[in-house]
């Protein structure tokens, strides 16, 4: 079980109000991110539900039982963190066994979950080194070890991909969201990175200034995000917006129009404008169409086998059911 | 590049030169002592001795045979290491709560502690020996000694044990707390490992602290807690009939603590410039 429940959630720093009051449930089993720009509050909220800080108002419950009050040790959740925090003087058997020796776990039993989790991560040649003698990718197994072996009631991960290379962060994030799967626990997950909410998540809960913005699946926030910032943050190449007449005439201060959901032609389409940059990336082409009256910048997703030069003028043309339509507030008329 | 090269030739030979000549200016109090502890105190204040004399062992079997060396020598060890452990085993609780747990006022309590250091302890003399002697009855004990060097070295102490907590990343004892060890388990098992060179380096500091310590523990104590400090003292006589004798004592006296910053010079060096080299 996991099941968390966040009530008035409140956390102050001196007199700045980082979160407002915030309400929020992580069903069992549930792999929920959170997610937002740098400053937004979601490694507080993390540090709030794991017990690293102290709520300044509200209840944190975890499984019924309010734990509020309760520190870290005792709330029964294991943390990843982004500089792994090994400990640096410890052998990777001993990183991993250490919450178990904690717990007063028998060594026999000890053993065994080291064993498996070694066995499951990779990591039964490492045992015997430190720490410093591992590359970064090895380093985050082990932190991810240290987590599994205590059978947490739930996993708290706070941006753990993102010291890791390109090529490693791809890995890795399919390994966590496996182990999810097989294992079932509740997982809360930190990042910054839209991709890696977008492809783990049950949930996304996108955090900006320690407001929930929107809680949804990731298709729900992709296909109907509920403001201008969701919109403008779930996504990527991210969403184009444009004002003035083209949204009035639709009846709306804003219109979003993502990327890939423009269709381009060289005879005719609904907007016109000059190609300035195209990038190509294999598969697909990005345009970045100026002159269209709209906005400064059009992006535009198409296949990679198109291909425009600077300057050349294209005619755009927008899936009209795809359109989002913003008022003047930013909130999503539907 | 003439100029360049020309110029670290001259530092190269200039800079160890100087470097010699102000050790040497340095050592040279303490060479004159070692030697004089071999004269006798006739020869002593005689010039034409100064380097030049019949060495002799009067001084030091004098030191033993009439002034019991060995109990102002155990009465040092008892008080320094007694002292350093109570330093240390209230010391690096407070410095850890005061790295990783701070409050709005903990940079003041730093400051608060160091300004004790400040205050000339001639100013609290006659309350401490009316207090010590007439009120509580600990004058000239073990206790009175290692509390009063206990106290005076426990601020420099937080201060270098803080900074050495400090540069332990904060994620390794939250690690720790999500592992579910309780506090004392944290400085026990992740603190105290990991800043072990730091408390080393803090230790002995407070060892040469407490062994050099004078002007406490030649006026708390007369004879039962005197400390090699006292028996130094207890040998100055103004008319300096006595320099053999008395550098014999000194000598006896400031040995063990030159012997073991000796061996341990790599550990001081680094603790005396915490937070200088990273």
């Amino acid at each position: 079980m996991g099941r968390i429940l966040l009530e008035n959630v409140t956390k102050s720093f001196g007199d700045a109000q980082v979160i407002p009051p915030l309400d929020l449930v992580i069903d069992d089993g549930e792999f929920t991110v959170f997610v937002g720009p740098s400053g937004c509050g979601k490694s507080t909220l993390l540090r709030l539900i794991a017990g690293l800080e102290e709520t300044s108002s509200g209840t944190i419950t975890i499984d019924g039982l309010d734990v509020t009050q309760v520190p870290p040790s005792k709330r029964g959740l294991a943390m990843v963190f982004q500089s792994y925090a090994l400990y640096p003087h410890m052998t990777v058997r001993k990183n991993i066994a250490f919450p178990m020796r904690m717990a007063g776990l028998s060594q026999a039993e000890q053993d065994k979950r080291v064993m498996t989790a070694a066995k499951s991560l990779n990591l039964v040649d490492y045992l015997d080194r430190k720490p410093g003698q591992l590359s970064g990718g090895q380093r985050q197994r082990v932190a991810i070890g240290r987590a599994i072996v205590r059978d947490p009631t739930a996993f708290l991960f706070d941006e753990p991909l993102s010291n890791l290379d390109a090529a490693l962060r791809v890995g890795m994030r399919l390994e966590i969201s496996e182990m999810h799967k097989r294992m079932q626990t509740t997982m809360i997950y930190v990042t910054h990175d839209q991709v890696e909410a977008m492809t783990m998540a049950d949930k996304i809960v996108v955090l900006q200034a320690g407001v929930i913005e929107q809680v949804g699946s990731p298709l729900e926030l992709y296909r109907s995000p509920c403001n201008l910032f969701v919109a403008g943050f779930i996504g990527s190449p991210k969403m184009n917006f444009i004002t003035g007449t083209e949204a009035a005439n639709r009846h709306a201060h804003t219109l979003g129009v993502r990327p890939e959901h423009i269709a381009v032609s060289t005879q005719t389409g609904a907007w016109t404008g000059r190609v300035s940059v195209s990038e190509h990336l294999g598969s697909d082409t990005f345009l970045h169409v100026h002159e269209t009256g709209l906005a400064d910048t059009l992006t535009v997703r198409t296949n990679g086998e198109i291909s425009f030069k600077h300057g050349d003028i294209i005619h755009l043309t927008p899936r009209e059911e795809m359109v989002h339509r913003f008022d003047a507030a930013g909130l999503r008329i539907s | 590049m003439a100029i360049v090269a020309h110029h670290s030739r001259f530092s190269k030979i200039a800079w160890p030169v100087l470097a010699w000549i102000v050790a040497l200016l340095f050592f040279f109090p303490i060479f004159w002592m070692l030697l004089t502890s071999f004269k006798t105190d006739a020869d002593a204040v005689k010039p034409e001795h100064l380097l030049f004399f019949t060495p002799t062992l009067e001084n030091y079997a004098n030191m033993t045979e009439n002034y019991d060396y060995w109990r102002f020598a155990t009465n040092s060890v008892i008080a320094s290491v007694m002292a350093t452990a109570v330093t240390l085993f209230v010391g690096i609780p407070s410095a850890y709560a005061m790295a990783f747990n701070p409050s709005r006022s903990t940079k003041d309590m730093l400051m608060w502690m160091l300004s004790t250091k400040m205050l000339p302890a001639a100013g609290v003399l006659y309350p401490m020996t009316f207090l010590t002697k007439n009120i509580l009855g600990i004058f000239d004990t073990h206790f009175l000694i290692i509390l009063v060097l206990s106290l005076i070295n426990l601020p420099i102490v937080i201060w270098m044990l803080f900074t050495y907590f400090k540069e332990i990343p904060r994620d390794i004892i939250e690690a720790g707390k999500m592992d579910g060890v309780s506090t004392w388990g944290e400085i026990r098992e992740i603190l105290i490992p990991l800043a072990w060179g730091g408390i080393a380096s803090t230790a002995l500091l407070c060892f040469i602290f407490c062994w050099n310590e004078a002007y406490w523990t030649v006026r708390l104590t007369t004879t039962d807690a005197a400390t090699l400090s006292k028996l130094i003292e207890g040998n100055r006589a103004p008319e300096g009939l006595f320099f053999g004798r008395l550098s014999a004592v000194s000598t006896a006296a400031v040995g063990p603590i030159v012997v073991l910053g000796w061996f341990c010079q790599k550990q001081l060096v680094q603790g005396l410039t915490f937070g200088a080299v990273k």
